[in-house]
């Protein structure tokens, strides 16, 4: 069985006590919000997660969408499910108040996320696309444009989609080939093939707003001539009802690893009616703002389930009877002791804790950022606020979705054979998982955007903004054992940082070969201090806890835990970056 | 017609509750607690009703610490209209709250009281009855299906035997029985809603209410662990085993 409860303790210690959420509502004007309503929010979410989406998690892995003559089937229950989700309200949770949403903070939004994610990953996209599709067109979209699409698709009633890929386009996005023909009423005729699209065709929603890139007759080639268009899958009448089906079909879905109950579409476009979203040939600026959002969801989303791997393995290791302990024989009254008395069913379960909770504490930090770029009162801070966010997006992608595919093959392991065969839902975890790694910029082209654009960016300002906060850390808590690991990682990320802006500014592919090393490095660097931190806020409430010592004590060994068994990674992360691209390029490509 | 409901804060369902080192009560502090599930049904039922065109207002009625607020925003979010706090730090026994919701039935003048049939921390299934007998109101107790017309409530009642209907002159009292309803979700924009509904704080004392304890607890206790179960060789053995050992027989 999957087991998951929402971490509600955790998401409170993340949000009020680690990253202070009175003084965050505060500093982006939102004094109406207090603690009490977030956590009530939280746990009707949690609610909402555990008793309507877990329990279709498995059935929808295990019966998958079905394609028919152009039409899909979500599986049993999303449907249901899905009505709820909308009749409740969860899609407007962040959207703004002007079309119909809560505009509630991202600090909550993205903890929602992580538990609809934890409960089922499949179903999450659905909604997870749609608020994709808001953001970028809010932003760009014309004022008629937002008023025709946005409030349906902020209240659930319209799902929508992001086309991007095309069979010969994945990540080099410059060989786009989908066309659209202007027309003089000042729509677009679209016409070409995409592959790949979540929730591109569906029975969740009455009307499907598709997101698509596309090229004018005469726009430059690659990147710079890319445009942004909305194309319905039904023409909008003008009273807001569904009319006139338009000109894009799904011709299939994907049969695939993992993630079945998301409806993996190909949609062919046949002089299909869309609308400019932004300025022509500015698409991919369209697409980018909403990215970042999108890039730290999909960091999000391996949270999610590497949360419900925890679990599952946790629960079950403490029932499974196998062996005895080595220090003898821990519950003699039964025919074996349960398998969490060994050392290295401890080694993968304190792992996978160790690694989930700081990346929910560095999630939380984010997610503050992306609310201070827009709502901060103070211009600086909001200058900072967007500098880390760009910084940081693909850290909490890769980082967060990178371990999700290792945290969920370690819960597994803990299963033994009982992991690998699908009866208890855990090795579905490792296949939905693994998509997160791929899509939105595989996990590759985030450590190149890392290294080849964050870094240099604004002659490293953005990093400065994460290595100050951390040094401020390691200097005024120098005395503290416990920040020493920390301080030693930090150093090997500081070297590594001048060895690549060094390396790199002569070679670009001594930049290329160390990009995923070192954004795993700063990823623990990233995590480091976040435990640090958070052990030095359990230090500080431990004696007054009563009933809660329990939590705070565990806090503090897995703090601990990370510093001793994770942290050290960096030296030999640094170790690796330092010896450069010469054995890994040396091979003739023929020779592979 | 207005309906009260009250509602309990309680160890959340889902907690493994313990008993405090001191053998004074069970541990509160650190542990989740929520709304009595039982009161939850008897809210969703008000809500129905209100639905229904039936009543017109639900008010939600607490007694207990001040964190109990927030057990009164649930049923806020849930669909009651406003809530009364009747603060007190002492853990009511069953009387004083079915004093202190008269005192509030003869402020209020509610055409029904719809309580949850027992609370899930000490199980004592009684304010709801002691509220009727206090009120001089009919009881309608362990409800599985409510149906009002024409100042009737007619109740199914989950007996021992089966189902017994019994029809009630209003104004009555309801109890909710597990079968009632299966309660909703709040949606997000009625959890937001629910912050902006009034909330007035009372104390026992303004009701004319004492609400010290009658009972003093002696001390609470794990119930004991379960003992291995034995094999028996023959039926005469076990026999004697259930006369000697049991003392059963
Ligand atoms: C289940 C699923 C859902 C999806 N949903 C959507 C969707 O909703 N909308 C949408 O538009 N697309 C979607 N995609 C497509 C997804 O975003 C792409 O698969 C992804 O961008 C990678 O493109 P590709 O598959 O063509 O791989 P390629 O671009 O061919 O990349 C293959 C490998 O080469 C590496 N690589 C490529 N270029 C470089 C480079 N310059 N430097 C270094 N390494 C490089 C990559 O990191 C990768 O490891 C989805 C895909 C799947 C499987």
């Amino acid at each position: 069985m999957q087991v998951y409860s929402a971490p509600l303790r955790d998401m409170r210690f993340v949000l009020h006590e680690l990253h202070d959420s009175a003084g965050h509502l505060e500093a982006i004007g939102r004094t109406d919000l207090n603690g009490e309503l977030i956590d009530s929010i939280l746990e009707e979410a949690a609610k909402f997660a555990q008793e309507v989406l877990l329990p279709i998690n498995m059935s929808g892995d295990e019966e998958g969408c079905r394609y028919e003559n152009g039409v899909v089937r979500t599986p049993r229950g999303f449907k249901e499910a899905y009505d709820m989700f909308r009749e409740n309200g969860w899609g407007a949770l962040s959207s703004p108040a002007e079309f119909g949403g809560q505009d509630l903070p991202e600090i909550l939004s993205k903890m929602v996320e992580e538990m609809q994610c934890s409960a089922n990953l499949s179903f999450g996209l659905y909604p997870g696309l749609t608020h994709g599709a808001v953001l970028a067109m809010l932003d760009h979209a014309s004022e008629e444009l937002k008023a025709r699409y946005l409030p349906k698709m902020i209240d659930g009633t319209w799902s929508g989609t992001m086309n991007l890929t095309e069979a010969h386009c994945g990540t080099d996005l410059g060989l786009l080939r989908t066309r659209a023909v202007p027309q003089a009423d000042g729509s677009y005729r679209l016409t070409g093939t995409k592959i790949f699209i979540s929730a591109g065709e569906h029975d969740l929603t009455e009307n499907i707003i598709h997101l698509v890139l596309a090229r004018l007759p005469d726009a430059p080639k690659g990147v710079k001539g890319i445009s942004l268009f909305v194309v319905p899958k039904f023409l909008p009448t003008d009273d807001g009802r569904p009319g006139q089906r338009n000109g894009v079909t799904c011709a299939g879905i994907e049969h695939k690893m993992g993630l079945k109950g998301s409806a993996t579409c190909q949609l062919v476009f046949e002089d299909a009616t869309g609308w400019l979203v932004g300025e022509v040939n500015k698409g991919l600026t369209g697409m980018f703002t909403m990215m970042n959002a999108e890039r730290l969801s999909v960091g999000i989303q391996g949270l999610g389930v590497a949360e419900t791997a925890y679990q599952s393995a946790a629960a079950y290791a403490k029932d499974r009877l196998q062996g005895r302990s080595l220090a003898g024989a821990k519950y003699p009254e039964k025919a074996a002791d349960p398998i969490i008395v060994h050392p290295d069913v401890r080694r993968s379960l304190m792992t996978i804790r160790a690694y989930v909770e700081g990346c929910r504490a560095l999630a939380g930090w984010v997610a503050k950022a992306l609310d201070l770029e827009t709502k901060a009162t103070d211009p600086e801070l909001r200058q900072q606020s967007e500098d880390f966010v760009a910084l940081m997006t693909p850290v909490v992608k890769a980082l967060f979705t990178d371990l999700s595919f290792e945290m969920s093959s370690m819960a597994v392991q803990i299963y033994g054979g009982h992991g690998y065969i699908r009866d208890h839902g855990i090795e579905q975890l490792v296949r939905d998982a693994r998509i997160t790694m791929i899509y939105e910029g595989a996990n590759g082209i985030q450590a190149l955007d890392l290294v080849g654009r964050k870094l240099p960016s604004h002659m490293g300002r953005l990093m400065r903004g994460f290595f100050h906060p951390v040094q401020q850390f390691i200097e005024d808590n120098a005395s503290d054992p416990n920040v020493l690991p920390l301080a030693k990682a930090f150093g090997a990320l500081q070297q590594a940082t001048a060895h690549i802006a060094q390396a790199g500014m002569k070679d670009p592919e001594e930049a290329g070969a160390a990009a995923t090393d070192y954004l795993r490095l700063l990823g623990l660097v990233a995590l480091g201090y976040m435990w640090a931190r958070t052990a030095k806020i359990a230090n500080e409430k431990l004696p007054a806890a009563n009933g809660d010592a329990g939590f705070y004590k565990a806090k503090l060994s897995t703090a601990q835990f990370f510093n001793d068994r994770l942290l050290p990674q960096a030296g030999a992360l640094w170790g690796a970056i330092k010896a450069g691209k010469a054995s890994m390029m040396a091979l003739e490509d023929a020779a592979f | 017609m207005k309906i009260l409901v009250p509602v309990k804060r309680v160890v959340d369902y889902n907690v493994k509750v313990r008993v405090k080192s001191d053998q004074t009560g069970v541990e509160l502090s650190g542990v989740k607690m929520a709304m009595n599930p039982f009161d939850e049904i008897a809210v969703e039922e008000a809500v129905r009703l209100k639905e229904k065109g039936v009543v017109t207002e639900i008010i939600a009625v607490s007694v207990g610490i001040t964190a109990s607020q927030e057990t009164i925003r649930t049923a806020l979010a849930m669909g009651a209209d406003r809530g009364i706090l009747v603060e007190t730090e002492a853990s009511p026994e069953p009387l004083a709250v079915a004093k202190i919701l008269k005192a509030l039935a003869d402020r209020e003048q509610p055409g029904l009281i719809i309580l949850g049939k027992q609370a899930i921390d000490d199980d004592m299934n009684a304010t709801g009855q002691m509220l009727a007998a206090l009120l001089g109101w009919p009881q309608g107790t362990f409800a599985s299906k409510v149906d009002i017309e024409d100042g009737t409530a007619t109740v199914k009642r989950e007996v021992d035997g089966g189902l017994e209907t019994v029809a009630l002159t209003m104004p009555a009292i309801i109890t909710a029985d597990l079968r009632l309803n299966e309660p909703r979700y709040a949606s997000l924009p009625n959890i937001m809603k629910a912050r902006k509904k009034p909330i007035d704080v009372v104390k026992p004392a303004d009701l004319g209410v004492d609400p010290a304890p009658r009972l003093s607890t002696l001390k609470v206790v794990e119930p004991p662990k379960r003992q291995a179960g034995k094999k028996v060789k023959s039926v005469a053995e076990l026999v004697d085993k259930l006369r000697n050992e049991a003392k059963v027989i």
